[in-house]
């Protein structure tokens, strides 16, 4: 039988790589707490040995031959440290850092069947071979050449100890090995035995002597011995004089594997497999109950029919919460990139930087985590760039020389908040209106709100423009962020105070499967409308509607004044009335602007399961996905964001976003 | 076939062995560390047992010493999973009463070849 080895691949790269950030996150912290107990840092230093010698141990069962000298190499220092023969000073931690990076390389390389950048590797290996050659005690060379001796017939004299069999190890086993490898003559040796009194049945009293005969190794007999050679006299001689001397074969070179691997797989707690168990369990029962009922159904049989529709209910719900539960992860999967990150890059800039991580053990889902976990550096790299000042300016400011970035995550009914907060310089407000204003974002002369300023570095080409340094400048501006988390079903903002730092906030769907709605009926349509988004719904009267000179229409909502949005014209359909006062309109809100949508009825409120549109036709302003109702219809999910922003398309050319004379202008700040 | 009591704190590790093993009809339990090893054998008789030595909570070898006190286990064999470069952890092994060892990096063509030699 044949085992197909690569199909344990993806466990190994998976458990690798959760190996190597633990791995990361425990030398960090070695490093930035020098003087921990003893104890804590043994036991550190005992957990890292175990990841190399797993990565070591699975390479080298998958054939993944470099990746198996490297960790063998990293794992040789590794013991000298733990076993105390040197200490964990920052020349050796720079250079266990430098390992993981380069094991993540060659991780990589091996599932993608891609190149490494040899040359960091190179460099690493050649620093732990130095360090090897400079050992306190270097072990002795392993000997290369060994000499095999063989003969056509051996004779063994096998005596074992008393208490072998208290090893699990039995002298019959030997003797089915030994007639594997030859003829065999045994001769039983029962001197040793006792008095029938003191005979003790768990203790061994034989002896044997054995003749092998055939063209056999002696490696071939010690191996079959190589269990028991404490536990014994043993006595091996060859009879016949023919004998061979060889050389030690060379063992097979391994290879790095031929794996191509796609897609992603997920590690995922036994016990949430149980209960998904458990839920299918109870959900057969449900439906042979169901079946039962209705194989003779008479109208009395409507209460039981009705309890088993419940019971069904709840079944469905627990198996889609169970399933969900399977799809989250705790984001410190994401937050544990971020020591090492702000270490190098504080180091790099001169900056002394504490991360505080606060609700790592926040569940969000695969995707979302991977998805915002780009945003997420490119926002701390911001911080560390921009944000924190330099120990002499934060010293001339009077503040603490070591700044902080805080990243924190906590849930909050269907999603997860992150908070990103500095206490750096905050925003530069006054660049960043110039800037607004050159590129035409911003009308000249515009008096804004700080909320409103808060928004313009979400713009397009405002927060790219001084960050061409070589860190944050990536070409990536906080547009690009914003567009990611919005993608997601999700927003970020921002707040700041010049001089005490800067606060993003980022809001995101816990899962991007199911959402909460509210159904909408418009004409002979139904819309979904996310929860998220609906701040309330009016009634208004033909009176409370102005039309704007561009076409556009608003009506007045306590000190505001917000758009009206008619989903019949955006979409083409026919309404049951055009009149505003036979229909509702639902207020929303997205990315700080709010707008009222004029529909003819509210159905209500309704979990929907998301379909993506543009995997099934193309992307529409204005609709976010679709979904499939109960009566088998499909819907449209609306998308606030894009409503409004079509909302104020059509009613203002886009420059008037900013222009807030319609708007209480009490509390604007005026920047010119 | 066999119950099989497979102990190691990687799971690419536990994967192989059990799936190996139930390939051939064995029946294998898998256990993350020695201490969950312990306590899953004090519930029930194993045919053999199969121990990573490096682990955390509770190393293989004491996971062998411990083993041999229960009277279920005095005679069971128990294969500890060392690499070549451990001569040291095989004899602290044998003397905790280890019946023999498996040398990784290893294939399942020759892990099968030791558990049918070891079962006989």
């Amino acid at each position: 039988m044949v085992i197909e080895l690569r199909q344990f691949h993806q466990t190994f790269f998976d458990e690798s790589l959760e190996g190597l950030a633990n791995m990361e996150s425990s030398l960090l912290r070695l490093e930035s707490h020098p003087d921990s107990n003893a104890l804590d840092v043994r036991e550190m230093l005992n957990a890292i040995f175990r990841v190399v010698h797993s990565i070591k141990g699975g390479s080298g069962t998958f054939g993944f031959g470099w990746i198996a000298d490297f960790s063998h190499l990293l794992e040789g220092l590794l013991d000298d440290l733990r076993e105390g023969r040197r200490t964990p000073d920052k020349p050796i931690l720079d250079l266990l850092l430098r390992s993981v990076d380069c094991l993540r390389s060659l991780l990589d390389a091996a599932r993608t069947n891609g190149t490494v950048d040899k040359r960091p590797v190179e460099e690493v290996t050649l620093a732990l071979e130095d360090l090897r050659r400079t050992s306190a005690e270097g072990e002795p060379l392993e000997t290369t050449e060994k000499v095999i001796v063989s003969a056509t017939g051996w004779r063994i004299v096998f005596r074992p100890t008393a208490g072998i069999f208290r090893s699990g190890n039995d002298p019959l086993r030997i003797m089915r090995e030994l007639k594997r490898l030859g003829e065999m003559k045994v001769r039983c040796d029962f001197q040793a035995l006792p008095a029938w009194r003191e005979f003790d049945p768990e203790s061994c009293y034989l002896g044997w002597t054995i003749e092998l005969q055939g063209d056999i190794s002696r490696p071939a007999i010690d191996e079959v011995f190589a269990w028991v050679i404490d536990d014994a006299l043993l006595e091996i001689s060859p009879i016949a004089a023919s004998v061979k001397v060889a050389q030690g074969e060379a063992s097979a070179e391994a290879s790095t594997g031929g794996v191509k691997l796609h897609g992603t797989s997920l590690r995922i707690a036994t016990h949430k497999v149980d209960t998904l168990m458990d839920v299918v369990g109870e959900l057969v029962i449900t439906h042979t109950m169901l079946r039962q009922t209705a194989t003779h159904f008479t109208s009395e049989d409507l209460p039981q029919l009705f309890a088993g529709l419940s019971l069904l209910e709840r079944n469905v719900r627990e198996l889609q919460e169970s399933v969900m539960s399977i799809r989250l992860l705790p984001i410190s999967f994401m937050f544990s990139r971020l020591p090492r990150l702000v270490r190098d890059i504080g180091e790099q800039l001169g900056k002394r930087v504490e991360l505080r991580l606060g609700g790592e053990q926040t569940e969000l889902d695969k995707t979302v985590i991977e998805r915002i976990s780009d945003p997420i550096l490119h926002m701390v790299r911001n911080s560390l760039d921009h944000g924190i000042e330099s120990p002499e300016e934060r010293r001339a400011a009077g503040k603490p020389e070591m700044g902080y970035i805080r990243l924190e995550a906590k849930q909050k009914g269907g999603n997860v908040i992150i908070e990103i907060e500095d206490d750096g310089r905050g925003l530069p407000y006054d660049k960043i209106l110039e800037r607004a204003m050159s590129t035409g974002a911003v009308a000249p002369n515009t008096r804004l709100t700080p909320e409103q300023l808060n928004e313009i570095i979400f713009l397009p080409g405002i927060s790219t423009s001084e960050s061409v340094t070589d860190l944050s400048g990536r070409g990536v501006g906080l547009d690009v962020v914003r567009n990611n988390v919005r993608g997601l079903g999700g927003n970020v903002e921002v707040s700041s105070r010049p001089g005490h730092g800067t606060r993003f906030v980022m809001r995101l769907p816990l899962t991007l499967a199911i959402l909460d709605g509210l159904g909408l009926q418009v004409g002979a349509q139904t819309y979904i409308l996310p929860l998220v988004s609906i701040t309330e719904s009016v009634r208004l009267g033909l009176e409370d509607i102005q039309r704007l000179p561009g076409g556009g229409e608003v009506f007045a909502m306590r000190k505001d004044y917000l758009p009206l949005v008619r989903l019949h014209h955006i979409f083409g359909i026919k309404p049951r009335s055009e009149d505003v006062s036979q229909g509702t309109v639902v207020v929303i809100e997205a990315d700080g602007s709010r707008a009222g949508l004029f529909v003819d009825e509210i159905l209500g409120q309704q979990q929907v399961v998301i379909k993506s549109l543009e995997t099934h036709y193309r992307r529409i302003d204005g609709i976010a996905a679709a979904t499939i109702l109960g009566d088998g219809t499909v819907a449209l999910i609306l998308d606030a964001g894009g409503l409004i922003r079509l909302a104020h398309v059509n009613a203002n050319p886009p420059v008037a976003v900013y222009d807030t004379t319609a708007t209480d202008s009490a509390s604007g700040t005026t920047l010119h | 076939m066999a119950t099989i009591l497979t102990v190691d704190d990687t799971a690419t590790m536990r994967q192989m062995i059990s799936f190996t093993l139930g390939s051939v009809g064995h029946q294998v339990i898998e256990a993350t560390d020695g201490a969950e090893a312990l306590e899953i054998a004090r519930g029930r008789k194993f045919d053999l047992v199969i121990a990573d030595v490096n682990m955390p909570n509770m190393d293989g070898i004491s996971l062998v010493k411990n083993l041999r006190t229960l009277p279920d286990y005095r005679f069971t064999p128990i294969l500890i999973l060392t690499t070549e470069s451990q001569d040291k952890k095989r004899q602290e092994g044998r003397t905790a009463g280890a019946t023999g060892w498996i040398v990784k990096p290893f294939n399942p063509e020759q892990l099968l070849t030791v558990v049918k030699k070891v079962l006989g």
